[in-house]
Parts: C-alpha cells; structure tokens; sequence
C-alpha cells in the first residue's frame, strides 16, 4: 500500500460531453476507468482492455478512439464524448441510437456504447454507407452475442434516419 | 489489466523530452496504441512515460517527388488519407488501410508503428521494402537510421532508449514501378496470419513479408522465373507455428500472396489498378 501512496497525482482538466471535470488522477488511469469511477460515466463499457473489443469506444474530437488505450492525462487535449453525450439536449436518441433499438441491434447491450459511438462518428465521415461500407465501419468492434446482422441493419437504418431528418438539423 | 504505477512527463520542447529520457526505464508515448496494452497487460512496466503530444510540429507529412516525410505524431488515419502520400508513394495507403481498425488507427502514430517494430505490423516491412529511413534526436544530436538497420530483433528497433524518433521517410515510387500490399488476417484489421508487400521496377523484383520471422523480411526474385518465386522466397524464409497459424499453413500464404502481390506489383507497374 505504501507504494501505492507514494503514487504521483496529476490534477487534471477533462472535457467530457462539454463538462470541464477536474479531477486528480496517477498517470496510469485509463482514460476508461476515469470515465468510468472517476467521473461515475459507466455508459464507457470496459470489455478486453487492451483495444481488440472496442467496448470502450468514445470520441476524441469527434472521431472514435478506444478509451482504455489512452490515459486520462493524455485525453486532456481533446473534446471527449461518451455514449451519454450522443442523445440530444432533451434526452431524446440520437438516430442511430434509435435505429439500435428498431433494428434490435442491442441484444445483451454491452458491446452496445462503443457501437453506438463507432457508427455516430462513422455516419458523419460516410452519410450514406454500402452494405460493405457499413460492415467496415463496425469492424473493429465485437459483439460476444454475435448479432452482426442485427447491427449492420442498424447502421444502415440510421443512416436513413439521419437522411430523412437532415433538412431539420 | 492495469498498468503498473509509473510517472509521466508531457514537454513541450524537445530538449526537454530528450532530457527526461535519460532517466532510467524511461518510454516514449505518442500514440500509445501498441504502448497502453502492453502496459495494461504489465509486460512493459517503464518507470517514466514521456508523452510527445505536446511538442510542436511533429504532426507533419511532408510530400516531396522523392518520397514522403511523416512526423512522429502523423496519426496513421491522416496518413492514409492523404491524396498526396498516395500519389507519391501508393504502398502507404495500401498497407495502412490493413493497419489495425480505423477507430486505433486515428489515434496510433505511423512512427510509432516503426519503432515498436513488430514483425507482424504492415509499417515496418513497407519502410524495409523501399529502403526508407527514420531520423531520431537524442543527446548526441539527431541521426538517420536506414530501414535495414532499424529492425534488429522481435519488437526491438536500434533507436537507443533515449532517442526519441521525429519522423519517418518513405522513398517515392519511381517512375513506371509497381507495388501492391495483401495480407491474410482471420478478421480485415487483426494481425496478419502472413502479410506482403511488392516491388516491381522494371525486370526487379522485391518481394516483403510480414507475421514470417522475427523481423520483417525482403526477399529479392529479381530474375527468378515466375513459376519459381514462391519456392525461392521459403528458401529465404522460416516460417513458424503458432496457436493461429501452423508453420505449413503459414508456408502456404506465403506462396499465394507472394504470386498475389507480385502480379498485382506488376500489373500496378503498367498502369493497371493493384
């Protein structure tokens, strides 16, 4: 324990789905574990933890990287969002959240933020994906039901959704 | 699957990140891709991570007609993604496209992916096949280390430990010159079970490999007939088993991706798409 005492604390400054959080970490707390304990943000799902899984999935700046491949003291520099910053300001799914839930995309739901965060960002990049386009996106996440198809249907629903409302955004 | 206790310094000069490098059982961060697993996983337990996010202008890929120039904190998406880097030099995307999943890629360094230097990585055989180079600063001034010096064992580059890598150089592809990239992994983005890379200039033919030995391998079949280049590249080569691949398993990718990338190289060459 005594070593674990001795352990420097670095005070620092999140941004978290526009949140400043300060909070007082070592080096070697996992950008996931600080969403996650730290800051009480448990949507950040921690599957493999060494970056195979994409469970913990967030944007950094608006692009997905996995959060336990970074500290937290490194992810200062960068505007994170979790899977409780994708819905919008009243509460209200975002459409690939929707889509999820219409396509049955869930199943046992763990591996179900880094998805959700994977396709938010991956629609802005491709609006209108093939069916291959779509499965690439998701690739770098598992899903342990195996519901692939379900999602794939998913992302290729939201994207109709997110057409269908692109003249009110 | 935590890191064991470590310090952390994040300069913004680098005289400042060479200097904290002197420090014993000291590492360099950029992208941490290939760093945070192993120290979540505890096989690498540095007592000082130096984190080089903060220094200034390492984020360049410089484009010239020779080749191009990538700075150590150039993530392998803006790389990739890059119209100029494909123009100049068309193995980069080609191979970077198989480098892990876009979500890692966008966050992991193509310098990096040098230095860590693992024989299974797309980078490191592409810099090996086109005789690049990278340029590292440390306390005794900045030197070139060619490609064929840089990768000396598993996971062990010949950058000193308090040598911090700036960037890397990827020759361009000379005129009427092919290249291709394939690699057979069980999913698109994991590790390769075999990978290669291709190099047809003219009558010349190099052939790089990649998940076959301890480091990545080039093989010249320059003048070996076409029927022969598989046969003289697994002479040059010794394939092992592993709990993915048998050792036989991974002789046979070795045959049909060196056919593969070596037509595709060709057909690239006369102006055809790999």
């Amino acid at each position: 324990m005594n070593e674990i005492r001795r352990e420097t604390r670095h005070e620092i400054r999140l941004r978290v789905n526009g949140v400043t959080y300060e909070l007082r970490v070592p080096a070697r707390r996992l950008l996931s574990d600080a969403l996650r304990h730290d800051l009480g943000l448990t949507g950040t799902h921690v599957g493999c933890e060494h970056g195979v899984c994409g469970s913990c999935t967030i944007l950094a700046d608006g692009e997905p990287v996995r959060a336990c491949l970074l500290l937290a003291v490194a992810a200062t520099a960068h505007e994170i969002t979790t899977v409780e910053g994708l819905a919008g300001p009243d509460g209200e799914p975002n459409a690939v959240q929707r889509a999820f839930a219409e396509c049955h995309g869930l199943q046992c739901g763990f591996c179900t933020p880094g998805f959700l965060t994977t396709v938010t960002a991956g629609l802005r990049r491709d609006p209108c994906p093939t069916r291959d386009a779509a499965r690439e996106m998701i690739a770098g996440n598992l899903c342990r039901c195996t519901g692939y198809q379900n999602i794939v249907r998913a992302v290729e629903r939201a994207a109709e959704l997110e057409s269908a409302q692109e003249p009110a955004r | 699957m935590k890191p064991a206790p470590f310090d952390y310094v994040r300069p913004d000069r680098l005289a400042d990140a060479v200097a904290a490098l002197a420090a014993p059982e000291s590492k360099v961060m950029a992208g941490g891709q290939s760093l945070v697993p192993l120290l979540s996983m505890r096989l690498a337990s540095p007592s000082l991570v130096v984190d080089i996010n903060g220094l200034p202008g390492l984020d360049a890929i410089t484009v010239t007609s020779g080749g191009v120039q990538v700075g150590a904190l150039a993530r392998h998406t803006a790389v990739l993604e890059s119209p100029e880097v494909a123009r100049v030099q068309p193995l980069v995307p080609m191979a970077l496209a198989h480098v892990a999943h876009a979500t890692v890629r966008n966050r992991g360094t193509t310098v990096g992916s040098l230095v860590h230097a693992d024989s299974a990585a797309e980078m490191p055989v592409v810099l090996s096949l086109l005789g690049g180079s990278i340029e590292v600063s440390g306390p005794a001034g900045r030197r070139t280390i060619a490609a064929s010096e840089l990768f000396v064992g598993p996971l062990e580059s010949s950058v000193a430990p308090d040598e911090i890598a700036l960037s890397a150089f990827f020759p361009a592809l000379p005129p009427g010159a092919g290249v291709a990239f394939d690699e057979i992994a069980r999913r698109h983005g994991d590790y390769a079970l075999v990978g290669a890379a291709a190099l047809v200039e003219g009558e010349r033919i190099r052939v790089g490999y990649l998940s076959v030995s301890d480091v990545p391998t080039v093989v010249d079949l320059t003048g070996v007939p076409a029927a022969d280049r598989a046969e003289a590249a697994l002479e040059q080569l010794d394939p092992t088993g592993d709990i993915h691949a048998t050792a036989a398993y991974r002789r046979t990718l070795v045959r049909v991706l060196t056919d593969r990338v070596v037509a595709a190289a060709t057909a690239n060459a006369q102006g055809g798409t790999p």
